[in-house]
C-alpha cells in the first residue's frame, strides 16, 4: 500500500517536471516569437525596400550602402546579445531546477561563471562597449568594477570573518 | 569603410546626426558617470544582502519563500525589454520612421510593466508566507535589494512615459535623442544588474 503511494508520488512528481519542462520551453519560444521574429521580419523587409529604392549620386549611393551595412551589423550585434543571453540564463537555471543534487560548491560555481560571462555580453553586444572608444571612458568602466570588487569583496571578508570569530550563525 | 570616430561608450548616434551626435558627449559621459555610482550602490546593497543571508531568526528562508518560475519569466520578460530597447536605439540612429521607434518603444513599457507585476505578485505571495521585511535580518536585506531594483524599473518606466510625451510634443529634436540615448543605458544596466539578482539572491538561494 506504501509503495504504492509512492509511485503515484513519483509519478506526480515526475508529471509535474514535465508540466514544468513544457512551461519553461513555452516561456522562452513566446518570448522570441514576440521580439527577435518580429524585429527581424521587419529588418528583412526594410532591407528589401531599402535597396529598391532609386539611388541618386554614385557617392550618395556608397554612403547609403555602407549605413546599411552598419545598420546590419549593429542589428546582428542585438540578435547574438539577446542569444547569448538567453542561452547562459537558461543553463543555470535549469540546473538548479532540475539537477539541485548537485554538490553546492559545483553549482555556485556554474552560476557566477555564466553570471559573469552574461553581464559581459550585455556589455559586449547591447552596450557596445568595447576597446574602439576612448581610453578615458573604458577606464571608467575599470576603476568603477575596480572599486565594486574591493569593495563587495572586502564586506563580505570582514563581515564573514565576524561571525566566525563572534560564532554567530554563519 | 573608415573606423568611426567614438564620442562616448554605447552606442553612438554617428556623423549622420550632425549637432546632435556632438551634443552627445558630455551629456552622455555624465550618465555613464552616474550608472557607475548607481553600480556602487546596488554592489554594496549586494554585499549587506549576503552577509545577512544567515540571519533568518528561524524565520522563512530563500527555499520557502523563493518561486523559481516567477523569477525565469521575469528574467525573460527583463531580456525582451533590453532587446525592444535595442531595437528603438536602432530606429533613432538610422532614422526609420517615427511609429516604428514609438512602438518599439511601446513595447519595452509593456514588458517593463509586466516585469513589475510578475514581481509585485511574487512578494504578495511572500507575504502571504510570512515574508515580511520585518520577520528578519535576511528578509530585510532581500526587501532592500529586490525592490530597490523594482523601483529603479519603475522609474525607468516613467522616464520612458514622459520621454514619449516629449517626442509626441516636439518631435525627434536634440533633447529628445539624447533622452532615448540615455534611457536606453539605464535600461541595459538594469538589466546587468537584474543578472546579478537572479544569480546571487534567486538561483544562489535555490541551491
Amino acid at each position: 500500500m506504501s509503495q504504492k503511494g509512492n509511485y503515484d508520488e513519483r509519478d506526480q512528481r515526475k508529471h509535474e517536471d514535465r508540466s514544468n519542462f513544457r512551461s519553461f520551453v513555452w516561456d522562452i519560444g513566446l518570448l522570441l516569437l514576440l521580439t527577435v521574429v518580429p524585429a527581424a521580419l521587419i529588418h528583412w523587409i526594410g532591407g528589401m525596400s531599402h535597396l529598391s529604392l532609386p539611388n541618386g549620386q554614385p557617392s550618395d549611393y556608397d554612403e547609403r550602402a555602407q549605413r546599411k551595412q552598419e545598420e546590419r551589423g549593429e542589428f546582428y550585434s542585438y540578435i547574438w546579445g539577446i542569444g547569448l543571453a538567453l542561452l547562459l540564463t537558461v543553463v543555470p537555471f535549469a540546473l538548479v531546477h532540475w539537477f539541485p543534487s548537485m554538490p553546492r560548491f559545483q553549482l555556485f560555481l556554474v552560476i557566477g561563471v555564466f553570471a559573469l560571462v552574461q553581464m559581459l555580453a550585455h556589455f559586449r553586444f547591447f552596450l557596445h562597449i568595447g576597446f574602439r572608444q576612448k581610453r578615458e571612458d573604458l577606464q571608467l568602466l575599470l576603476f568603477s568594477a575596480l572599486l565594486l570588487t574591493i569593495m563587495v569583496a572586502g564586506t563580505i571578508w570582514i563581515m564573514a570573518s565576524l561571525a566566525q570569530r563572534m560564532a554567530m550563525p554563519s | 569603410m573608415s573606423q568611426q570616430v567614438f564620442k562616448h561608450p554605447g552606442l553612438n548616434l554617428g556623423p549622420a546626426h550632425g549637432k546632435d551626435n556632438d551634443a552627445a558627449e558630455g551629456v552622455m559621459f555624465g550618465f555613464w558617470v552616474f550608472l557607475m555610482s548607481d553600480s556602487i550602490l546596488f554592489s554594496m546593497v549586494f554585499a549587506s544582502y549576503v552577509t545577512s543571508l544567515n540571519s533568518t531568526a528561524g524565520g522563512p528562508g530563500p527555499h520557502q519563500l523563493y518561486d523559481i518560475q516567477s523569477v525565469f519569466i521575469e528574467t525573460l520578460l527583463l531580456l525582451a525589454s533590453s532587446f525592444t530597447f535595442g531595437m528603438t536605439s536602432l530606429a533613432l540612429k538610422y532614422k526609420h520612421s517615427k511609429t516604428r521607434l514609438i512602438v518599439w518603444l511601446a513595447a519595452t513599457l509593456v514588458l517593463g510593466v509586466a516585469f513589475l507585476g510578475f514581481e509585485l505578485h511574487d512578494f504578495c505571495s511572500m507575504f502571504a508566507k510570512g515574508g515580511v521585511p520585518s520577520r528578519s535580518g535576511f528578509l530585510s536585506a532581500f526587501f532592500d535589494l529586490v525592490p530597490l531594483h523594482g523601483l529603479h524599473v519603475t522609474a525607468a518606466c516613467i522616464w520612458l512615459i514622459c520621454l514619449a510625451g516629449q517626442i509626441a510634443r516636439y518631435g525627434l529634436d536634440t533633447k529628445t535623442k539624447l533622452g532615448i540615448m540615455r534611457l536606453s543605458l539605464f535600461w541595459h544596466f538594469l538589466d546587468i544588474v537584474w543578472i546579478a539578482i537572479f544569480s546571487v539572491v534567486y538561483l544562489a538561494g535555490l541551491t
